[in-house]
């Protein structure tokens, strides 16, 4: 077992605790962007995908990691974009037109 | 720089990236504030990417300029997708985010194979096993959105047997590359069975399913992504993987209670393949049709319309209709609220999206606990595409298939009309018993057609 797995496991335990806290107050008629916004911030992927990509170690990792960062950047990009247009249509009656 | 020092920079970076993403969600908690988390997440998967790109093992800059070029390049079409579309582009997004991990997971395995410990062997192959699963699961799911794929639950006999089966056969090659490392011929025989296991999990599932399906994708892909965190001890994969695994499970939570479900009967009860004798039941009763005229009357003369949508109102594209109906039923001093069911639509939230786009503001909308107290006060509950949500039946009849799912109360108005195109019984293929109420008008037609023209007939003759 690598030393730094426990770490992980803090890390992972306490994250998922904070998820479940956070996730649970947000407001249900927002459900379908949090969908989106947790895509998008899931698809910082293109971390490791850089790395791996970036390191050339192999053709092979090279070439499967340059398609993981396209995949990974097109959900950070897509997703950020739509949640963001799907939240500036949610208006109070009081902010519409006359 | 002291690459030590160029190191430590780069993890507060991560740190700080994680700490916008958890505001990011917190923020989330009110459509007021939501689009400041929306700019929290983007400041902080910019500060990730920034501070990777200025890792000195990177050295093949071009190549990666390149791939996020082409990334944005899919993304941004990606992200300005109609409304209507958005089911089928989260599972597409979800079948990428999955992808994408599966990848880097293989790829990892073949700089390290064999010399690889059982320890790193275990991390990897369920990262790669679930990654797998949850690419092929979420393709096949954007198939059945999209109705590129049927939409109906495709079932056989026999079918959770060999689909356990294949997982099982998924995990024996695991355990079997776990223990040989040497037998690296099996790996991509590995990979090959859990993307073939994510198309025999998602298949069988129909369309009234997907909210929770696609909940369940989110919170898979975001444990694959934790997972590979492992493998690559990286704390910003674990946090992001962790909250996008919990807001998944959450979701999935939340969409199986509103149907009165558990997640074993969504994966593998074949949700409405068939209900016949329950359909055969409805031939010896009798409906009160009404007209837009009619409906129109009646609308106008209430204090409170409650409209329950439903898939069948996306179908249509009915909501931009029902937002004149909304202007005009207000401008008369009536009180119109939409009552939003959690499973109404293709994904969690879905009606509220397609309602915002159609400017009805949000405090109009109300979840299920907030509007069922209103029902009994309302003079008219109008339901447009909506059906199983408003079954009665989930409240009175134990063999009743949907028996215990909570509904919207539309049967405790005073009124109740209901937009449909036909007598036939809804996805599920249960029959509903609220078409043969007493109080109930059916307003047979197409949900456009329909809404348009009770709007024509309030406004006099010009459209609003």
């Amino acid at each position: 077992m690598p030393a730094h797995f426990i770490s992980s496991v803090y890390v992972f335990v306490l994250a998922g605790f904070i998820g479940f806290e956070v996730i649970k107050h947000v407001s249900r008629l927002l459900h379908t962007p949090l969908m989106a916004l947790t895509n998008a911030l899931d698809a910082v992927v293109v971390v490791a995908a850089i790395i791996i990509a970036g390191r050339a170690q192999t053709p092979l990792s090279m070439i499967l990691g340059l398609v993981a960062v396209a995949a990974s950047f097109s959900n950070m990009v897509g997703g950020f974009l739509i949640t963001d247009r799907m939240l500036r249509m949610f208006k109070l009656s009081r902010q519409k037109k006359p | 720089m002291n690459p030590l020092t160029l190191r430590y920079l780069i993890d507060f970076a991560y740190l700080v990236a994680i700490v916008l993403f958890i505001l990011a969600l917190r923020w989330l908690s009110s459509p007021a504030t939501a689009r400041r988390g929306v700019l929290a997440g983007e400041i902080g998967a910019a500060l990730a990417v920034l501070a990777t790109l200025a890792n000195p093992e990177i050295v093949a800059y071009k190549w990666i300029l390149v791939a996020l070029l082409v990334g944005a390049i899919i993304g941004i079409p990606l992200g300005l997708v109609p409304m209507t579309a958005v089911p089928q582009r989260t599972a597409l997004s979800h079948a990428f985010g999955a992808l994408s991990a599966a990848l880097i997971g293989i790829a990892e395995y073949y700089v390290r194979a064999p010399h690889i410990t059982k320890f790193g062997m275990t991390e990897i192959s369920m990262e790669v096993i679930i990654g797998g699963l949850s690419f092929t699961g979420s393709l096949i799911a954007a198939g059945k959105l999209q109705e590129l794929l049927p939409q109906r639950p495709i079932t056989y006999r026999g079918q959770n047997v060999v689909s356990l089966s294949v997982l099982g056969a998924a995990v024996i090659l695991a355990l079997i590359l776990i223990f040989h490392p040497g037998d690296t011929f099996l790996f991509p025989w590995m990979v090959a069975v859990s993307l073939f296991f994510g198309v025999l999990l998602v298949t069988p599932i129909g369309g009234a399913d997907m909210p929770t399906v696609i909940s369940l994708l989110n919170s898979y892909v975001g444990l694959s992504a934790a997972l590979l965190g492992f493998v690559l001890n990286n704390k910003v994969l674990i946090v992001a993987g962790a909250l996008d695994g919990s807001s998944g499970f959450i979701l999935s939570v939340i969409m199986c209670r509103a149907m009165n479900r558990s997640f074993t009967n969504v994966m593998f009860g074949a949700f409405g393949q068939v209900q016949a004798s329950a359909v055969t039941a409805a031939e010896s009763r009798t409906v009160r049709s009404a007209t837009a005229e009619d409906a129109a009357t009646l609308l106008g003369a209430a204090n409170t319309v409650i409209i329950a949508p439903g898939y069948g109102m996306a179908v249509a594209q009915a909501q931009h209709k029902v937002r004149e109906l909304f202007d005009v039923l207000t401008k008369r001093g009536v009180d119109v609220k939409f009552a939003i069911h959690p499973v109404a639509g293709r994904m969690p939230g879905h009606m509220n999206v397609l309602l915002a786009e159609a400017d009805i503001p949000y405090d109009k909308l109300l979840d299920m606990d907030a509007a069922n107290p209103e029902f009994p006060q309302a003079d008219v509950a109008l339901v447009i595409g909506a059906n199983d949500v408003t079954n009665p039946a989930a409240r009175t009849e134990p063999g009743s298939p949907i028996y215990g799912m909570p509904i919207l109360d539309v049967d405790k108005a005073r009124t109740v009309m209901v937009i449909k195109r036909s007598l036939s019984p809804g996805f599920a293929g249960i029959d509903n018993p609220l078409y043969y109420l007493d109080k109930t008008l059916m307003l047979f037609g197409d949900a456009k057609t329909f809404v348009g023209d009770i709007v024509r007939e309030l406004t006099g003759g010009h459209t609003a």
